[in-house]
């Protein structure tokens, strides 16, 4: 997409906002800033771009927050160092920023989730009455950052309430919190919360973690070989087929994990082995075309595909397994999708080496959770 | 006109003692953890030598440096440490100057002991170069206009470490080098300090490496070199074309650093490696290897003759530079991350808990000092303008005597 045609919807979004017409002087400046790009293409151009920008009146904070709808990653840093540098200028300074605007550019959907955080953080610099203000309405705000104060928020009027002695009382306050959260932290506190009132709380459904799969192997990795082999479910899935595996056939078993964050153990399901390959297929139903995040897991070297395309891959072994850890974009298609997870064990002997299983999750932009239709 | 500028020569040469050095990146200007500043406390708390000390938006394990009047440091924020902070204070005051942040374009999964801010930025006197876990990689002027940025992981998504990159970067003749093993993509990259460009980039095998490159003086600016440790290799490079010019072979320490004095180099191997650099030959030759000398993961320093290491738990060693021969022991507290410095005839190491020890050198060592800070360090602490500046998750400090000394040029 050409640079212009980038930044012209948020130019035109900035000039529909009726409390900050688009200053023409920004729009050379904003351009090359739009225009950097990986090996540090453009820079000595954004370089002089970005000093004028710098020096632009704190009125012009909006349309040039405006210009992050459109930036890509590393034009979104060139656009907020120099929306930060005016702002702090300005405040530093003794005088103040546009409040009006900056609140309606906060309260506005339309501009990126991150633009609008950026915008509320120095709206309550100058103006600390806003998150009394503002806040209320953010449980389900596209921002993260936001959503996450506004449950914060929501977590501390629960716990005055349950201070009264009642903590019952707090159950509806922390329940909709929890509907809200989107945070890990936020999440299991909640969840604790709940559970020491009776109330059940199906954490790998909150998440949208794949808790039932049809798994397959092992096949051979000697020498982490495998990761590259294209093994027989990698080519079609046929879920009554059996192939050759590392030590005999090797037939597709049912496996349903009931690990509160749906990790699927394949030690446990296939046989603690090393130097093999494990798959894992699901189905999964979709009422319509959708974008969605892919969140994977693994302690090991691990692919993944979406009908057939591979959307992600990592060649690790045994450095760590984390929350989230990896994460990549794929497009649901109306109906039945078909998703492969290859998973690798190696050699490695070590007891921290022995972890052979992977997690899956499926969500929004916000880490919300995105079911299959036929879960139950 | 000759009596004006005599005075302006005087009045120079005073300011520049009064200043004091600068400390320009990870482990000191020359990387040797060494200070030649005079007058520093040896004692401190809240109410005693402590000039100031500021309050800081995020954690870092990453250490101050200081340019020109400011100190500058990295934190990491936010609930995915995603929220890249770069921060200059007036070095003699503690006014925050100027903030700038990125939001992450890498990965910002890191060992909850560490942080995204777990390198130390470089300076070259005039630009700053902040790197992070996520290999993102951004230069600002001294007054915070930002000059130029990368993303690393960006540009190449399998480069990132789940247990966090640790390597700080090293400017070095106009080059800013970025030491990104790790068990994906893995390479050593030479950027351009002027307009962020990659100048030249070296292949490396995947393998998790968290050591910092380091800088071996010449005799000229033109002769300087860039050293490099890898598992199994350690290399010395043009720092202008990434040219391997010689290659030894050892069990390199991945976490710990090299050091030099002069010629000399000390490598953290299996035990420490001394080794002499012939720049007329332009190779290395071992000098001796001393097992005992095996230290944790903070990196040897070499002052006056002799070399510190400490080993684990918390034991301070000290060995003859000549031959690798014990000297002394003092008994530390641990957990000890941090490389201490060497200033003013002590040495400082603090723990991860906060409490730094300071020990007098000489022919036997002695602790004759303890001070605690806040817990959670892993930085190690830079020393200029008769100060010594520590960093923790929380605050940065300066610690200085009440009175810096009169100058006397």
């Amino acid at each position: 997409m050409g640079t212009f045609s980038r930044l012209l919807p948020a130019l035109c979004l900035a000039a529909a906002l009726p409390a900050h017409a688009f200053a023409a002087d920004l729009e050379p400046l904003l351009k090359k800033l739009l225009a950097v790009g990986p090996g540090g293409a453009g820079s000595r151009e954004a370089q002089q771009a970005w000093q004028q920008l710098a020096r632009a009146d704190a009125s012009q904070l909006p349309t040039i927050l405006a210009a992050l709808d459109e930036a890509g990653p590393l034009a979104a840093n060139w656009i907020r160092c120099a929306a930060d540098a005016i702002a702090e200028r300005v405040v530093h300074g003794g005088g103040t920023l546009p409040r009006e605007e900056l609140e309606r550019f906060v309260l506005d959907r339309r501009h990126a989730p991150r633009a609008r955080r950026l915008a509320y953080e120095w709206l309550v610099r100058v103006d600390p009455t806003a998150p009394d203000r503002l806040m209320p309405g953010m449980l389900d705000d596209p921002s993260v950052e936001l959503r996450r104060d506004a449950v914060a928020r929501l977590i501390d009027e629960a716990a005055r309430t349950a201070e009264g002695g009642e903590p019952g009382k707090a159950v509806p306050r922390w329940r909709k919190a929890l509907t809200a959260a989107r945070d890990l932290d936020q999440i299991e506190l909640l969840a604790s919360r709940l559970r020491k009132q009776g109330e059940p709380v199906d954490l790998a459904r909150h998440f949208g973690f794949i808790v039932r799969w049809k798994l397959i192997g092992p096949f051979d990795n000697t020498g982490e070989k495998g990761y590259d082999v294209a093994y027989p479910p990698e080519r079609e899935i046929d879920l009554a087929a059996s192939y050759p595996g590392k030590h005999g056939p090797a037939k597709w078993i049912e496996h349903e994990t009931d690990h509160k964050f749906g990790r699927v153990d394949l030690n446990q399901a296939l046989g603690e082995e090393k130097d093999v390959v494990g798959y894992a297929a699901a189905e999964f139903y979709s009422d319509r075309e959708r974008a969605v995040e892919f969140r994977l897991a693994s302690d090991n070297a691990v692919k993944l595909w979406l009908g057939g395309a591979r959307i992600d891959a990592h060649h690790v072994y045994h450095a760590g397994s984390q929350f989230d850890q990896y994460a990549s974009r794929g497009v649901l298609r109306p109906g039945r999708n078909v998703i492969l997870v290859k998973v690798c064990q190696n050699e490695q002997t070590q007891n921290w080496a022995r972890g052979w299983s992977f997690q899956l999750r499926l969500c929004d932009s916000t880490g919300g959770a995105v079911l299959s239709g036929d879960r139950e | 006109m000759r009596r004006t500028a005599i005075r302006w020569t005087w009045a120079i040469l005073v300011l520049a003692a009064c200043s004091g050095s600068d400390w320009l990146q990870f482990r000191g200007t020359d990387n040797r953890s060494v200070s030649d500043e005079k007058h520093l406390a040896t004692t401190f708390a809240d109410d005693e030598n402590v000039a100031w000390k500021a309050p800081l938006p995020g954690r870092g394990p990453s250490s101050p440096i200081v340019v020109d009047g400011r100190v500058v440091v990295t934190c990491s924020s936010g609930p995915r440490q995603d929220r890249l902070r770069v921060l200059s204070f007036d070095a003699a005051t503690g006014e925050r100057q100027w903030e700038r942040q990125l939001w992450a374009t890498g990965s910002t999964i890191c060992n909850p002991y560490g942080a995204v801010a777990n390198n130390t930025p470089a300076s070259d006197g005039s630009s700053i170069f902040a790197f992070y876990s996520s290999n993102d990689l951004v230069c600002f002027d001294l007054e915070g206009n930002l000059k130029w940025l990368r993303g690393l992981t960006y540009e190449h998504p399998t480069t990132r470490n789940e247990a966090g990159m640790g390597s700080s970067p090293l400017v070095v003749g106009g080059v800013v080098i970025v030491q990104l093993e790790n068990q994906g993509e893995s390479f050593v990259a030479g950027i351009d300090a002027a307009d962020g460009t990659t100048r030249w980039r070296l292949e490396r095998q995947p393998d998790a490496v968290w050591c910092s490159p380091t800088v071996l003086r010449g005799n000229t600016p033109d002769d300087d070199l860039v050293l490099l440790q890898t598992r199994g290799r350690f290399t010395g490079h043009d720092p202008r074309t990434g040219e391997e010019l010689w290659v030894y072979e050892a069990d390199c320490h991945t976490i710990a650093s090299s050091t030099t004095s002069g010629d000399c180099i000390y490598l953290p191997a299996n035990g420490l490696h001394a080794l002499r650099y012939d720049p007329a030959a332009r190779r290395v030759e071992p000098l001796w290897y001393e097992q005992r000398l095996r230290g944790g993961n903070s990196s040897p320093v070499v002052h006056d003759g002799r070399v510190y290491r400490i080993k684990s738990p918390a034991i301070l060693v000290c060995a003859d530079a000549a031959d690798g021969g014990v000297l002394w022991q003092v008994r530390l507290k641990g957990p000890i991350w941090a490389t201490p410095v060497v200033a003013d005839g002590h040495l400082y190491a603090v723990n991860h808990d906060g409490l730094v020890h300071v020990v007098r050198l000489g022919e036997q060592g002695a602790l004759v000092g303890t001070s605690q800070i806040d817990a959670g360090i892993l930085a190690s602490p830079a020393v200029a303008h008769h100060a010594i500046f520590f960093r923790s998750d929380a605050h940065l400090w300066k610690v200085a005597l009440p009175r810096a000394p009169e100058a006397n040029p």
